[in-house]
């Protein structure tokens, strides 16, 4: 089994996996934090683009669960030096890998890890070009369902809850993810762009789109995602200037100050302080930027606990008889 | 193939209750007493004996339950399952006389998995195990302290446990 | 054996009739009766057509040798029912002199397989930036009459206008690869909602729709002759629809997997399914279907790229554009246009052989399977159907899109100049091939 991106998860199996997320998080508060259920698995982080965060979140992840973690990086590694995909996936697949956590430049990197046959392991899809992100779109709705649930929040979804994510729709993959996730979990969400950073087709995406902050706000959002802008972008004529983007996109003190108070403010790291959010947003105690790392083991834990432990399949399994 | 009745309600409750009285009797000085019940039916069982308990002496127990899915020996060899929650009462279990309470004791593996997941919440003082049924077959050097009814069966007889609370009646059967 | 009698082959799918060929010319038609030194091919229930010209292989040599080879490019161009194939320029060296055109055109013919007409450069190197020596591959012994810097776009306007006039001097043509480049910095597959959902880079139709529009203006206004490369939009269509309305000397391509695949190949990131220009919409399918039915897409052309494995085998990003298409190109049209009964054979006789031959200059495909024409003959079994696989390519390299997909029809016999490359279902060996070239030569 895999997870390479949100669109093919049903609502069933993407609450299951937030409520997992929840007893991984209820061992965070125990003696001894360490779990058995992977003792004798191989889990390989295997990054082709540098992230800090994303790895050693995975990589905690992995050894809470008593996985074995091997970290790959394409760095100064044969990778770098031209080594192929596949070359690298026989060689891990030759290590014995029961998972790989994968982070490719490129887009659909880990479908193709998954279904090229070139290895036979769990594949999870650690965000891959311009394409997804699936365990940070399920941090963050896990992020939602508790800040809005607290410890009710075991078996709910997002039903009628209001996501505004604004910024660089078109390259991000967290924004893809949060989409197709949110949606299936039956929130409305509402990306906010400029239309040089909208992808062409999104009028066909299960949202609805504006073009302007302040329009969406209106709204009265349960969250308000922030996109990290890359500064290449404005070189790339997306749009003219940062004070400019900021003006019109960032979510500056005036802005926040408007929100309601029930309104979480939420950032994938890391974050341009003063381009997209402002310090008053991001350090306020309506923000989730902490939370959001934090949740991101327990996450990530589910997901490796779920595709690697077992055999196969899922279900709900009784005890012995 | 008709499943026969070996336990009625009535026959629970009262196993139910001298289960309580034992374990009161088997308590030594000023221990506190902490039923963990593993999910799902030793979790009732688990507040049910500790309501009795509650009643007879007032103020030295609580309930709780203990997953033990993470635990389990044969997780790599089966489907994954879905973990239940763990609820430790918020005194903890350092010092106290953990009663682990299950609805069938078969292998003794489940048990095992629970020792395991037990010593990562802390330190009991003693650990003692109550089941509603045993019906043999061990296969590891495990027994109960506490036991409803022992019931000999052969391997492939299948033993039910069902509780008013999650199954709408009390009752344990037996069918080939 | 100095002679080949073809007995009872459909002509043009039309009516039955036997065909002689001797000295590598067609000798005679109509009820003819069996010589003692001739072979005779019993062609009942084959369709007969003339040998197919492609405008547009890459045969990669020199340089590409690990694709492809003038050699192995040939075979499998002899195995799709090809006689001629227009080799384009984009290989290491570029052909954009002499030298180069004139070595390829000459290991062409000393295979014999196909004839091998090199498509010249537009610009040296193709950079875009300077003329190549047009004049000189014109009159070279290859005899340039295409000239194309496929791969790249001429995108500068003013270049574009200069080729078109300079190429005209020599009576040749420009065949623009249309794609504006500014537009499709990164560009991975077609722009739509599919390419939003994947996350890989939009190629716009406009991108292509806009230099198409710009170019036969360009024509117009010089009085030039232009060939537009493997159109891919409905857009396009539209605009040399326009442009034919209008009087302007355009001729247009379409490739067999633009008539048959669209862009939802790409949903499994398979780099098989990533070409230049990208697989479009089913939209996009019907509308040149459609334009090639009704004369507005003059000619089908395969722009067979091979690639070696490793091209392949990595993420789409990285992968390389292209397919092979020799093998299948005949099998594609037979299921996209002719048993959709879009067009008839003798449809498929025009648009893959005697109309590339007239845009290419090529000689001796005027009057196809006629008394005193050069010999270039396929035969074709239409009712015959299979699932595609590698083993049914015969070039160097294994990129086919159509891997499992079940197509029509089989190419029975090859005939080249006289001479059989496929018989009975097979391609004939080199030496074989070679030595009947000469006994042709002999006469």
């Amino acid at each position: 089994m895999h997870l390479l991106s949100t669109r093919d998860l049903d609502r069933d199996t993407a609450i299951q996996i937030l409520d997992v997320a929840e007893d991984m998080a209820q061992t965070a508060d125990r003696e001894v934090r360490k779990l058995p259920p992977l003792r004798g698995k191989t889990v390989v982080n295997l990054f082709f683009e540098d992230s800090t965060r994303t790895r050693l979140s995975f990589e905690s992840a992995a050894k809470r669960l008593s996985a074995d973690v091997i970290t790959f990086s394409a760095k100064g590694s044969s990778v770098s030096k031209g080594e192929s995909l596949k070359d690298t996936a026989q060689t891990l697949a030759a290590m014995g890998a029961d998972a790989i956590v994968v982070r490719h430049h490129d887009s659909g990197a880990a479908h193709q890890l998954a279904h090229a046959g070139w290895i036979d392991a769990s594949i999870i899809n650690a965000g891959d070009g311009t394409h997804e992100h699936p365990t940070q779109a399920l941090l963050d709705a896990y992020t939602i369902r508790e800040r809005r649930f607290g410890h009710e929040a075991r078996g709910r979804d997002l039903e009628g809850m209001r996501v505004v994510i604004v910024g660089d729709i078109v390259h991000s993959r967290v924004a893809r993810s949060n989409v197709w996730l949110l949606a299936t979990l039956g929130a409305h969400v509402h990306p906010v762009a400029p239309r040089t950073l909208l992808p062409h087709g999104v009028d066909e995406w299960p949202v609805t789109v504006h073009e302007h902050l302040d329009d969406a706000l209106a709204l009265a959002p349960d969250a308000v995602m922030m996109l990290r802008i890359q500064s290449e972008r404005m070189r790339d004529a997306f749009f003219p200037t940062a004070r400019e983007y900021a003006r019109v996109w960032g979510l500056t003190a005036e802005r926040f100050a408007r929100l309601g108070p029930d309104t979480m403010v939420m950032h994938p790291g890391p974050m341009n302080r003063g381009l997209e959010i402002s310090s008053e947003a991001a350090d306020s105690d309506r923000s989730t930027v902490l939370a959001q790392v934090t949740n991101g083991v327990s996450i990530r834990m589910a997901v490796l606990y779920l595709l690697v432990a077992g055999s196969s399949t899922t279900d709900s399994g009784e005890g012995e008889r | 193939m008709v499943a026969r009745t070996v336990l009625h309600d009535a026959d629970i409750t009262r196993a139910l209750r001298r289960i309580a009285h034992e374990v009161l009797e088997s308590r030594r000085g000023d221990g506190r007493l902490v039923f963990l019940g593993i999910p799902t039916r030793g979790a009732t069982l688990a507040e049910r004996i500790q309501r009795i308990v509650d009643e007879i002496e007032p103020g030295v127990s609580s309930a709780g339950s203990l997953d033990i899915t993470l635990y389990r020996d044969d997780l790599a060899k089966s489907p994954t399952r879905t973990p239940a929650p763990t609820r430790i009462p918020s005194e903890g279990i350092d010092d106290a006389i953990v009663v682990l309470v299950d609805d069938v004791l078969y292998s003794g593996r489940t048990i095992r998995a629970a020792l395991d997941a037990l010593v990562d919440h802390g330190r009991p003082r003693v650990v003692r195990l109550a089941v509603l049924v045993d019906r043999g077959h061990r296969e590891l050097p495990i027994r109960a302290d506490f036991v409803g009814k022992n019931l000999p069966s052969a391997t492939s007889e299948r033993v039910s446990v069902r509780l008013s609370e999650i199954d709408g009646v009390d009752e344990v059967t037996i069918e080939p | 054996m100095s002679g080949i009698l073809i007995r009872g082959a459909t002509i043009l799918g039309e009516h039955s009739d036997d065909i002689r060929v001797r000295d590598g010319v067609i000798t005679a038609r109509g009820a003819l009766t069996p010589e003692t030194d001739e072979r005779v091919i019993d062609a009942q229930g084959l369709i007969a057509l003339p040998g197919l010209v492609d405008l547009h292989t890459h045969l990669r040599e020199p340089g590409g040798e690990a694709s492809e080879t003038v050699l192995t490019g040939t075979r499998a161009a002899a195995a799709g029912g090809f006689t001629a194939v227009h080799a384009m320029a984009n290989t290491s060296p570029v052909a954009d002199t002499a030298g180069v055109v004139e070595q390829v055109q000459r290991l062409g013919e000393l295979h014999g397989y196909a004839t091998v007409r090199p498509i010249g450069a537009v610009t040296v190197g193709l950079a875009g930036e300077q003329l190549a020596e047009i004049g000189a591959m014109a009159q070279s012994a290859a005899r340039v009459r295409v000239f194309s810097d496929d791969g790249h776009c001429v995108h500068d306007a003013l270049l574009m206008r200069r080729a078109l006039e300079y190429v005209a001097t020599f009576d040749g043509v420009v065949a623009q690869h249309a794609q504006e480049p500014r537009l499709t910095v990164g560009a991975q597959m077609n722009e739509g909602v599919l390419s939003g959902e994947l996350g890989l880079a939009g190629w716009p139709a406009v991108a292509e729709e806009a230099i198409i529009a710009r170019d036969v203006l360009l024509a117009e206004h010089v009085g030039a002759r232009l060939h537009v490369c493997h159109l891919s939009t409905a857009g396009s269509v539209d605009v040399v629809r326009w442009a034919k309305a209008r009087g302007i000397a355009v001729t247009a391509e379409v490739t067999p997997h633009h008539l048959l695949l669209t862009e939802d190949l790409a949903r499994g990131y398979d780099a098989r399914f990533k070409v230049n220009p990208p697989l479009r919409s089913n939209e996009d399918v019907m509308a040149l279907r459609a334009a090639l039915a009704d004369g507005t897409i003059d000619i089908v052309a395969t722009d067979h790229a091979p690639h070696p494995v490793e091209s392949k085998e990595c993420t789409w990003a990285e992968a390389a554009f292209g397919m092979v298409g020799l093998e299948s190109a005949l099998s594609v049209v037979q299921h996209a246009m002719v048993d959709t009964d879009m067009i008839e054979w003798s449809d498929v006789a025009r648009v893959l052989s005697s109309a590339p031959a007239h845009i290419g200059r090529l000689e001796g495909y005027a009057d196809p399977l006629e008394i005193g024409s050069p010999a270039n003959i396929t035969l074709v079994d239409p009712t015959f159907s299979r699932s595609w696989s590698t083993a049914d390519l015969r070039g160097r390299s294994v990129n086919t899109p159509y891997l499992g997909q079940q197509l029509p029809g089989r190419v029975m016999a090859t005939v080249h100049r006289g001479v059989l490359t496929v018989d009975d279902g097979a391609l004939v060996d080199a030496e074989a091939v070679t030595a009947a070239h000469q006994e042709v030569a002999r006469g």
